[in-house]
């Protein structure tokens, strides 16, 4: 962690112009950079030296640079979102980096996450998955009213704990066998632990895991670094909880086939 | 000047909503698969809005600038969602809810349009409830309520920091199921970049695909904008980078009214400046001014680290100006004095723009414990950010652009002076007038999109039918090329500074003479500066090209160029408004003791602009303001 107001920084970082471009690494040296900014702000200040010199700005998903809209995310030294735990990308500071570091940038990477250019990945197998039953079906207007289905306070917070995902991809990005099973079962356990979610439960499930195998991910083999590359500290027992929705699902259901 | 029909319907106010429901015309639901409609955004206005649509047959098309709908920037919303329930039991009804957004909004909101806000504010916990939103609940399974914003009643629903996250991700689900049901077509990485008229009606955008760069035509029957508010005016704020004003701005330029734009939110707790490559404010709630006493060095320029200045050269400025409130006087009134500190040279942190707030006497009173308890998450978010403790030193604050209260003029149906075009949320200007109380804004997104607009746009398609103007139509093909010529141009100049320094620039201007405080002669200097910027940036501007990739800097500078032309209207209607009121001191308008003055005699309305061309003074339009449910009175907070 550096104590200086200014450091010089080597970025290899990835660049690919489009989805069929092979793509490379590119070092770039980076100097005077404040450590008072983001990560972020710290490529936002490169880019603006690149647009001037008349060269390729490195193009980064990113929007809310508060950590939970869940747009940015990249590789850094081998670690999604940087080695700060529960943290986004857009939270981790150049503090965090001394001078005359050398810093690896790349993509998420994953076979369901098609690279859009440079940093950017295409992460809308994510929605494809939400689509498929991470909801419930209720119509606007329906509705009971809210305090008719008392709902015991542990519950709401275990299930409050599942819902903070911000799908952002880093669970994927971070596990060998690039599941999403994380994602996947933060959405299910957080209905399966409410009474709202128990009508569609059958079928969500496995639809919901249907689609994630239909759009490439791998599955869960435990390694469990998905869990530590979470920024908002989902936790892998919601995958425990998937498992056993899914079994009560497969085994004991003639519904959803 | 012609004065504006709000349409507010006849009869008592706690009548209005019903009986404008049964006069409106219905739609078959056989019929409604011939209507096509265009929903542009998906925070919560927009998603609830594109979800319920669908559900009633409509085919919707949705877009959004976002790699998906999950993310706009509802997500970041922390504190809350107020709602009418009384579940407290203290006191609370539609009439207190109502009553209280009036007066917060000081007075310059449509009481009608508030009044059915508040009406349908339960109706919204209910829907959330019913999708499995996780909101805070008691022991007993009940749902927890807490006071917000200075509320004396106890009426606003809370998941955990996260409200805002866990109902957009209710509306995103609820809109997933419709396109997954092939009711909704969502086009996610779309900006709208013109509206389609023609005949004096909507007829559809034009939108680019961001990944491709390709320009495409969609008709509708009803073009639905939801894109949010424009705060990032100010470069610094606490909106999320893509937050832009461009999608209201093309309407605006098509006919449609722009209300009260100089109406702002600046909230005072946000992470201070710590750089000028900063490109964002975080902010941090409010609840902490609880505990925390604002304070800066008594003299100028002192750079001594914050525990080092002894007591008796602190100054407690607004314990000393404001002793009844002290350090809980409201937003803007926190955030003017912040600021006029920080401009007499006593602000403190690495740029001189923060202000301390201590938690020390705190601490000594209660233990580090209790005050972990209470404000432990947004200490650790602190500190993550800034690197300093605040357990052990003062935070440093400084006020941030958050909301703004203007955006489209829209009748009580939220739709805007062009037929078949509604607007809203954040993107409108109805209700929240002059001021907007903490946990406002969700009502209003979901308010608008779930229980007001599905209604009303079957009002405005049985009555007006189906548009006859499709893809083919020329309307189409000019905006196409209106727009491709103005991307060529952006392209074309060439020039030597970056789009960000240009903003940047932007931004001081508006935070100096069109924020918190402004004055004649510091508006009348702003619209100029903000005219030569404008040249400046038509001239020597620097986008990297080609358009048919993923190109952010050519999106920010078109962004760009809308803010800067929305920056003189925001001058233009501050200079016009010659009153204090709401967030804005007026300094002409000021008691002697420094409060501000309300004028109602000449300001009681909304002021609605009319674009008449480029470098053609805007026309002004009044809708007055009534006020026939609750009294108009000036606040106090001495």
């Amino acid at each position: 962690m550096s104590a200086q107001e200014t450091i010089n920084i080597t970025l290899k970082v990835w660049r690919q112009k489009g989805p069929q471009d092979p793509g490379r690494f590119e070092t770039i040296t980076v100097n005077d950079v404040e450590t008072h900014i983001s990560f972020l702000e710290m490529l936002d200040f490169l880019n603006e030296k690149l647009i001037l010199e008349d060269k390729e700005p490195i193009e980064f998903d990113n929007d809310c640079r508060e950590g939970i809209c869940g747009t940015c995310g990249a590789v850094v030294n081998g670690i999604p979102h940087g080695h700060r735990k529960a943290m986004t990308l857009c939270e981790l500071h150049m503090r965090e980096f001394s001078d005359d570091d050398t810093i690896v940038v790349e993509p998420f990477r994953s076979r369901a996450f098609k690279v859009v250019k440079d940093l950017m990945v295409d992460r809308s197998a994510l929605d494809k998955i939400i689509q498929a039953g991470g909801y419930i079906s209720v119509n606007t207007g329906g509705a009971a009213d809210a305090n008719a289905l008392p709902i015991a306070q542990e519950k709401a917070e275990e299930a409050m704990d599942a819902a903070a995902c911000i799908g952002c991809g880093a669970c994927v990005a971070s596990c060998p066998n690039a599941s999403a099973m994380l994602f996947v079962s933060a959405k299910v356990s957080q209905f399966a632990l409410l009474p709202q979610g128990q009508p569609e439960a059958t079928r969500r499930v496995l639809a919901m895991l249907k689609e994630m195998d239909h759009c490439g991910f791998g599955n869960c083999t435990n390694h469990r670094v998905c869990e530590n590359a979470c920024p908002k500290e989902v936790s892998i027992s919601h995958i425990a909880r998937f498992n056993r929705e899914f079994l009560k699902a497969a085994l004991f259901a003639k519904a959803a086939k | 000047m012609q004065q504006l029909d709000g349409k507010i319907p006849n009869g008592p106010i706690a009548e209005k909503w019903d009986r404008h429901l049964m006069e409106m015309k219905l739609i078959n639901p056989a019929n409604r698969r011939r209507y096509n409609i265009i929903v542009v955004g998906t925070g919560l206005a927009g998603a609830s809005a594109s979800a319920s649509l669908a559900e009633l047959g409509y085919n919707v098309k949705t877009f959004c600038i976002q790699d998906s709908p999950r993310r706009a920037h509802s997500i970041a919303a922390q504190g809350g969602i107020n709602a009418a329930k009384n579940y407290a039991n203290d006191g609370d009804s539609i009439r207190r809810l109502f009553y209280d957004t009036v007066k917060g909004g000081d007075f310059r909101a449509r009481e009608a349009n508030v009044y059915r806000l508040a009406q349908v504010s339960n109706n919204i916990i209910d829907q959330c409830v019913a999708q499995g939103v996780p909101f805070a609940r008691d022991y007993g399974g009940l749902l927890a309520n807490r006071s917000f914003g200075g509320a004396q009643v106890s009426r606003t629903f809370y998941a955990r920091g996260q409200t805002g996250q866990q109902l957009l991700l209710g509306a995103y689900g609820a809109l997933s199921r419709q396109i997954a049901n092939g009711q909704v077509q969502m086009f996610p990485r779309h900006e709208m970049l013109d509206l389609v008229v023609a005949n004096g009606r909507a007829r559809g955008i034009i939108a680019r695909n961001l990944i491709t760069g390709e320009l495409e035509a969609h008709a509708a029957d009803a073009v639905l904008l939801s894109t949010g508010g424009y705060s990032n005016v100010f470069y610094l704020s606490t909106n999320a980078i893509s937050c832009n004003v461009s999608a209201i701005w093309q309407a605006y330029k098509k006919g449609a009214f722009f209300a009260n734009p100089c109406f702002t939110q600046i909230h005072p707790t946000s992470l201070p400046h710590v750089s000028g490559h900063q490109t964002k404010l975080t902010l941090m709630s409010e609840s902490l001014r609880n505990d925390g006493r604002v304070w800066v060095p008594r003299n100028p320029g002192d750079k001594r680290p914050a525990n080092d200045i002894p007591e008796n050269e602190r100054d407690y400025f607004l314990e000393e100006k404001y002793p009844s409130f002290g350090n809980l006087v409201p937003r803007d009134v926190a955030s003017r004095n912040a600021k006029q500190q920080c401009d007499g040279g006593k602000g403190v942190g690495p740029t001189g723009r923060a202000v301390y707030l201590d938690f020390m006497q705190a601490i000594q009173r209660e233990g580090k414990d209790a005050i972990a308890r209470k404000y432990g998450n947004l200490f650790d978010m602190y500190r993550n950010i800034i690197a300093e403790d605040p357990y052990e030193t003062p935070m440093m604050i400084y006020p941030s652009a958050h909301f703004t209260m203007g955006g489209l003029w829209v009748d009580y149906n939220l739709m805007s002076t062009i037929p078949g075009l509604f607007v809203l949320g954040e993107a409108n200007f109805s209700d929240h007038g002059a001021n907007r109380l903490g946990a406002s804004a969700l009502m209003q997104g979901l308010a608008d999109g779930y229980f007001v607009a599905p209604y009303t746009l079957a009002g405005f398609l049985g009555d007006a039918g189906n548009s006859d103007v499709g893809e083919d139509h020329a309307a189409f093909n000019e905006s196409i090329q209106a727009v491709k010529s103005c991307i060529e141009k952006l392209l074309s100049i060439n020039g030597k500074r970056t789009v960000e320094d240009i903003h940047r620039e932007l931004g001081r201007i508006m935070e100096d003479k069109v924020g918190l405080s402004r004055n004649e002669a510091g508006l009348k200097e702003a619209i100029e500066q903000i005219r030569a910027l404008r040249e400046e940036f038509w001239q020597n501007v620097k986008v990297v090209g080609p358009a048919d990739t993923y190109r952010l800097n050519l999106q920010k500078a078109g962004r760009l160029a809308d803010f800067l032309d929305l920056g003189e209207l925001m001058a233009i209607d501050a200079l016009d408004r010659k009153e204090s009121c709401g967030g804005h001191l007026r300094t002409e308008a000021e008691s002697e003791d420094g409060e501000a003055v309300r004028d109602d005699e000449n300001f009681c309305h909304v002021s609605a602009w009319e674009y008449q061309g480029d470098g053609v003074a805007p026309g002004l339009h009044k809708e007055p303001l009534v006020f026939e449910n609750v009294e108009l009175t000036q606040r106090s907070y001495k």
